[in-house]
């Protein structure tokens, strides 16, 4: 386990769990980062126009690699203006590229989403598209330069789990980029499903801001992000279509 | 008029920096964008917003 790591826009990372910093106190956030054991941290970009002296990059330890969303975007242009501002901010070129025409359901716009990586990409930025799973998106993301695919498990924020498990296993075997399985994932165990079907890593906000204790709930998850991760390379055993295989030896029984 | 983050202003002829340091803004923390184009911060000082501009001033908040 010790070299095992993956790589996002030349950088490498040994922790397989982002989390997000939404709904949550900034004084929380320290203590989240620290027991997900985490390496990644997503933000949002969002006009301020306030004078306080409150600034959340404050709250983020130095060594996490800041991944800025384009949240509000509901089209190709708007996410490249946030992505634009949020590499202007200056804390690298990493973006999660998140475009939602629907209110309701939250639902990322593929077509749009690969417009907008494919300009980001060619401006330079370590793309990383939230998606809905679907094949023929992520080979387009793919051809246009993103470093990873974000396919959703469920609807953001609603901790319903792998609702869309067939697809992200699709997306796993068919595409040669880090898959991370991101939104809708509300339990560790999801989580570690998700590493057993070979994710590269999984993204998660809302299963720990809504946890009764944060920070807790943030080790959790990384301790089964790890475990499946371990399943994963271990190769999971497999399973019989019907009927049953002794575990033990069918001879020497006391009879006979 | 100038529009910053979507008030109308009366102010005319006045440097981004001028404008930032007499609202308290911290420029390390913030990004700005003039009609859609991104003004670097190297530029803030010799930045003048005219009437018509329209001006996003733009932070990190947490996010998923």
């Amino acid at each position: 386990m010790k070299n095992d790591t993956f790589k996002l826009g030349g950088k490498e990372f040994s922790s397989r769990f982002i989390l997000g910093s939404g709904k949550y106190s900034l004084e929380l956030i320290k203590a989240a980062v620290e027991n997900a054991g985490a390496e990644i941290i997503t933000l949002a970009v969002r006009r301020t126009n306030t004078k306080d002296t409150e600034n959340i990059l404050d709250y983020i330890p130095d060594n996490v690699t800041l991944l800025p969303n384009t949240s509000g975007a509901r089209d190709a242009a708007e996410a490249v203006r946030i992505a634009r501002m949020a590499r202007e901010l200056g804390c690298g070129n990493f973006v999660k590229i998140e475009i939602m025409k629907d209110g309701k359901y939250l639902l990322p716009d593929n077509v749009e989403t690969v417009k907008a990586t494919q300009i980001l990409s060619d401006e330079g930025f370590v793309v990383l598209p939230y998606m809905y799973p679907d094949l023929y998106t992520a080979r387009d993301l793919q051809r246009a330069g993103a470093a990873a695919v974000m396919p959703l498990a469920s609807p953001i924020g609603s901790n319903k789990g792998l609702a869309t498990k067939e697809f992200i296993q699709i997306l796993i075997d068919e595409i040669d980029l880090p898959i991370i399985v991101d939104a809708g994932i509300g339990k560790p165990s999801q989580a570690c499903e998700a590493m057993e079907m070979g994710a590269a890593a999984i993204m998660s906000n809302t299963a720990i801001a809504t946890a009764r204790d944060i920070p807790a709930m943030a080790g959790a998850f990384k301790d089964a992000i790890n475990a499946g991760r371990r399943a994963y390379l271990a190769g999971l055993g497999r399973v019989l279509e019907r009927g049953a295989e002794a575990s033990d030896p069918l001879t020497g029984f006391l009879r006979d | 008029m100038i529009r910053i983050n979507g008030e109308e202003l009366e102010l005319d002829q006045i440097s981004l920096k001028e404008y930032l340091d007499g609202n308290g803004y911290d420029a390390r923390r913030i990004a700005v964008e003039c009609n859609e184009t991104i003004v670097p911060k190297s530029q803030f000082d010799r930045f003048l917003l005219h009437a018509g501009d329209v001006v996003e001033i733009v932070s990190f908040v947490g996010g998923g």
